[in-house]
This record gives structure tokens, sequence and C-alpha cells, in this order.
């Protein structure tokens, strides 16, 4: 089996995010870079799963500008086998970036596709979804643990009302939880041995996608802030204060 | 004219409140009309709850065996047909409204507006990204349903009584796939009030420090009739298990009064409690993070704290 490992890259998640005072997006210029730290859980996934012999091989795909190679390096230091590089300039929405996913996996033909459930930087958690509809498969979205046997996925969700689990029949997409796993560290002779690993590129233009940025974005803002409250020197002064604000 | 389709959530039977606060937030667009369509395997009670929902115009009905779980494969391409006709289709972004409406949305071609905190216009909405640390003011195309998840938190839910809409089953020919299947649901339930909704919640993080010290948070929330909620430490820890987990990638809640005890405050904590009336947070680091958005701050040792917070109460 092949599995399909989407690999966004974003701003790194202990940055804090700067609103640019005109309003028209946010600080990115100098802004350290990282996988989308769903994407390294879901790479780390396929690894395991290749490690124990259920697939042979794990592709990587990133959707983005030419530098995006050195974060793609980064999955095949991890231990992807190679990776396809979805070249554009222009950042791609997610029914973009599910469409484009469609056309890879009807050329590789995946087993299973395994993407983060969010992206950290647009929290949109939209594409596994998508892609799962165009490509009229299986979703098993926001797993904490994945078990395959006999052509079919058992995947276990973590959803509001708990732990659900539910049975995929493969070919399947999967979106990553956080506790699923927790990623392995890229080992410095990992890197030399990821620079003779493939990367495919292909322009995003060639692929006859449509577009699917159908969203505009005409503002961004900084969220209203908390004010700092007061602090109070003991119990009793906390349950007086909460008691006068008639919340106890 | 807009119309507006609410796809209800619902478990065992009862309705979600978070159901109700997308029909808010529906309101909030000022259409024409709100349809609440209600999938299930049996719709009756769930239906005639809907009907009540102040705002809501029909209630329309889908009864299938295959709609007995949650499940987005099998509900979105009914989801997607119920549409035509409709210029809006919202549902709650709990996990339920997450996992269908990207669903739908492709189906439909398509884009999705995900966690709609406030509604601008008939086709502009405000959401958040990155952790809530930016807010975006988005325009959907005009000529396109508008399929959106609405930020639970932002909304109230609307009352509830007097309505009493008609209902009406919809039969809707969509072949169904069989190849998803529903297992089974481990659920934490307990006789607490429901995290998402309660008014009052007490969350304890990495500074609890073991899942048998835990019982001092769940003793406080009783005590307060409160609904119990952890950090990301904490759950990673296996103090709690997952579905109390508060922030980013958990549940994003707006309770009337959040007590933090023992939690820090990073970034993708505090964007799930942002729209809480009242913080108050408790801590041996006075330098905590969390200290920053606490209406009400007490530095110290929980175990010695929180007894005496007991003793207080009574």
């Amino acid at each position: 089996m092949k599995i399909l490992v989407g690999y966004k890259r974003v701003v790194d998640y202990n940055v804090r995010i700067q609103v640019k005072p005109d309003g028209t997006g946010v600080v990115t210029d100098g802004v350290k870079l990282s996988a989308n730290p769903f994407d390294d859980i879901a790479l780390e996934e396929a690894l395991r799963l290749r490690e124990k012999g259920l697939a042979e091989e794990v592709v990587v795909v990133g959707i983005g500008p030419a530098d995006l190679t050195a974060h793609l390096r980064n999955g095949l230091a991890m231990g992807a086998n190679r990776a396809i590089h979805v070249s554009t300039a222009d950042a791609v929405q997610p029914l973009t970036a599910a469409r484009v996913l469609q056309k890879l996996v009807e050329k590789e033909q995946p087993g299973l596709v395994i993407l983060g459930k969010q992206a950290i930087d647009d929290d949109a958690n939209q594409t596994g979804q998508m892609l799962a509809a165009l490509w009229d498969r299986p979703q098993a979205t926001f797993a904490s643990k994945v078990e395959i046997a006999d052509g079919k996925a058992t995947v276990t969700r973590e959803v509001d009302a708990g732990l659900e689990t539910i049975e995929v029949e493969l070919p399947a997409v999967v979106t990553t939880d956080l506790r699923l796993n927790e990623p392995r560290f890229i080992k410095l002779p990992d890197i030399m041995k990821a620079k003779s690993k493939p990367i495919d590129v292909v322009e995003l233009a060639s692929l006859g996608v449509d577009s699917g940025d159908h969203l505009k974005t005409t503002h961004y803002a900084a969220p209203p802030k908390r004010s700092k409250g007061v602090m109070v020197k003991d119990a009793a002064e906390l349950v007086a204060a909460l008691r006068q604000k008639g919340l106890l | 004219m807009s119309k507006i389709l609410v796809i209800a959530e619902h478990l065992d039977g009862t309705l979600n409140p978070s159901t109700a606060r997308a029909v808010s937030a529906a309101a909030a667009v000022k259409p024409e009309s709100i349809d609440v369509l209600v999938l299930a395997a049996y719709t009756g009670a769930l239906a005639t709850e809907a009907a009540k929902i102040e705002g809501v115009n029909r209630v329309l009905t889908v009864e299938r065996a295959e709609n007995a779980h949650p499940l987005a494969a099998v509900l979105a391409p009914q989801v997607a047909r119920a549409a035509a006709g409709y210029s809006h289709v919202f549902a709650p972004s709990t996990t339920f409204g997450k996992d269908v409406m990207p669903r739908v949305a492709a189906l439909l071609g398509v884009a999705q507006v995900s966690d709609v905190m406030s509604v601008e216009g008939t086709h502009t909405f405000k959401r958040p990204i990155y952790a809530g640390n930016a807010i975006v003011t988005v325009e959907a195309e005009p000529t396109h349903t508008v399929v959106a998840t609405v930020r639970t938190a932002s909304w109230p839910a609307a009352a509830s009584g007097d309505n009493n809409a008609p209902i009406e089953a919809l039969s809707l020919d969509v072949a169904l796939p069989a190849h998803t299947r529903y297992v089974g649901l481990q659920s934490g339930k307990s006789d607490r009030p429901d995290l998402q909704s309660a008014g009052k919640v007490v969350s304890g993080g990495r500074g609890v420090g073991s899942k048998e010290n835990f019982d001092i948070i769940f003793k406080l929330a009783d005590k307060l009739g409160a609904a119990v909620g952890a950090s990301r430490a904490a759950v990673d820890a296996g103090y709690v298990p997952s579905d109390l987990q508060v922030g980013q990638t958990g549940k994003i809640i707006a309770p009337e009064l959040y007590m933090a005890i023992g939690i820090s405050g990073a970034i993708q904590h505090l964007t799930g409690i942002k729209d809480a009336g009242t913080i108050v947070a408790i801590n041996k680091d006075s330098e905590a993070p969390i200290f920053e958005v606490a209406d009400f701050g007490l530095v110290g040792d929980l175990f010695k704290l929180i007894p005496e917070l007991e003793q207080a109460l009574d």
C-alpha cells in the first residue's frame, strides 16, 4: 500500500502572530516557518504503518512556492520515500488543495491518505473532508488511533461526546488529531540521506484544477483584548468578589 | 432574499444546544426563512424539539436507518441534496459540523466559511485564524450557496418554547455509501453539566499533577455545579479524557464563569476561553500568562487554596 501525506508549511506555533497595522494580513516576513504540527503527526503515522509492514511507500505532498523544497526535505528526512511539490506562488484555499490532492490521488492510487485535521494558520479544518467527498471515499477525521487490517481501517475519533470508533473501507482519508502519536525528531544522518531522495515538481497550473478559492479575505484585525483584572489575596476575597458579581 | 437551512446536531435522541446557537447565527443574516434539517433514524422527538426554537419556520426530517449515527459520508450527500433552493447552509462548528460540512461544501463545489463569529452581511462574515490571534473578514462568492460552520461560543442559543414550526418529512432520493460503518462511542458521560453549554466551568492543567489529584477539580466543580474542563497538557498527561480539552483544537467555550486551576495559559488554551464572562486563575506562578487575561487572579498552591475556597463557599 502507498500512503499519501499532506505536508503543509505554516508559521511556527510558538510565534506570536501580529496583525499588520493596515489590516492587509499578518506579519510573516522573517517569521519562523515549520511543518503544520498535525501534518507531522500524519507523517509519523504513515511511517509507523510502513515500519509495521502495512505500507511500502510514503509520499509527502506540499503545495506552495519554489522555496517549499527545503520544507519537503524535512519530510523526507523524517522518513518519507519521496515528495511531490505542487508548485504555485499563491496560497490556496482548502477546496483548491482538495482538488489538487484528488488529481494526485488519481495518478498515485494510494491506499490511504493521511492529512492533519487542520492547519494552524487558517484553522479551516476542511481539506481532508473535501478530498474524501471529491474522491467519493470514506473519511475518518480527528483520529487518535488507526488500525489497518483486511483492507479496512478501524479509527478512533476524538469527538465532542468522547471517543467514537468507525470502520472504513480502504482507500480512505484519515485526518489526525493531537494524540494519535508523538512525531519523531529528525536526526542529522537522515538529513544527509534526504538529499538524495526524489522531489517531483508539478506546476499547479498543469494539473487542470478549477480554482476553489472562492473566499475573499477583505480585512485582518487583532482580536479584542481582555484586560488584565485584579489579583486577590486569598480564597475568601475571591469568593466575595464572585458573589458580588452574582456568579456564585 | 436569503433562505437558510440549519443542520440539527443531536445525540441519544436529544437535540444538542449547538443547534439553537446555529439558528441564532442564521437569524443574524436576516433571512426570509430558516428551516432546520433533522437527519436521524427516528426524528419524532427531535423534530418537535427543533420546532420550538424561536425563528425556525419549518423543520424538515429525513428518517432513515442509515442516519442512526452521525457519519459524514452518509449524511453529507443528503444535506447537499436538501440544500437545493437555499442560499445558506449552516451547522454548528462542533466535531459534528466540522466533520460533515466540508464534505457538503465539496459536493456542492463551493468554499466553506469555518467558525463564523459574526455576520456582517448576507455573504460577509468574521472568523478567527491563527488560534484566534487574528480575526478576518471574509466575503463568500455571492452566486454560490454559502456553506458555513458557526462558532458556537460566539452565539447565544435561540430561545425555545413559544414557537411551533410545522414539521415536514423530506424524501431524498440519494444513494448512500456502505463503505463507512459506525462501531461505537465511548462516552465520558457524567451527571455533570455539559462542558460546551455550562454556565460555569472549572478546568485543571498540568499543575494538578496527576489523574488522582484531578479529583480535587471534580470536587470543586460539583460544589459549584460546574462542568469540568482541562488544558491540553492535562489531557496529554492522561489526567482526564480528551473530550474535556479546552482550546484551539479542543472545545471553544463561553461560560459565565471560568476557573483555570494550575493552567499556565498557553495561547492555544486562551483561544478556547476568550468569550468567557469572568475568568478566575489560580496558579502558583505569578508570572503565568493566564493572569494577563484573568479577571481575578490568585497566586498560590492549588492544593491549599481549593480547600480554602470550598470552605469560603460554605
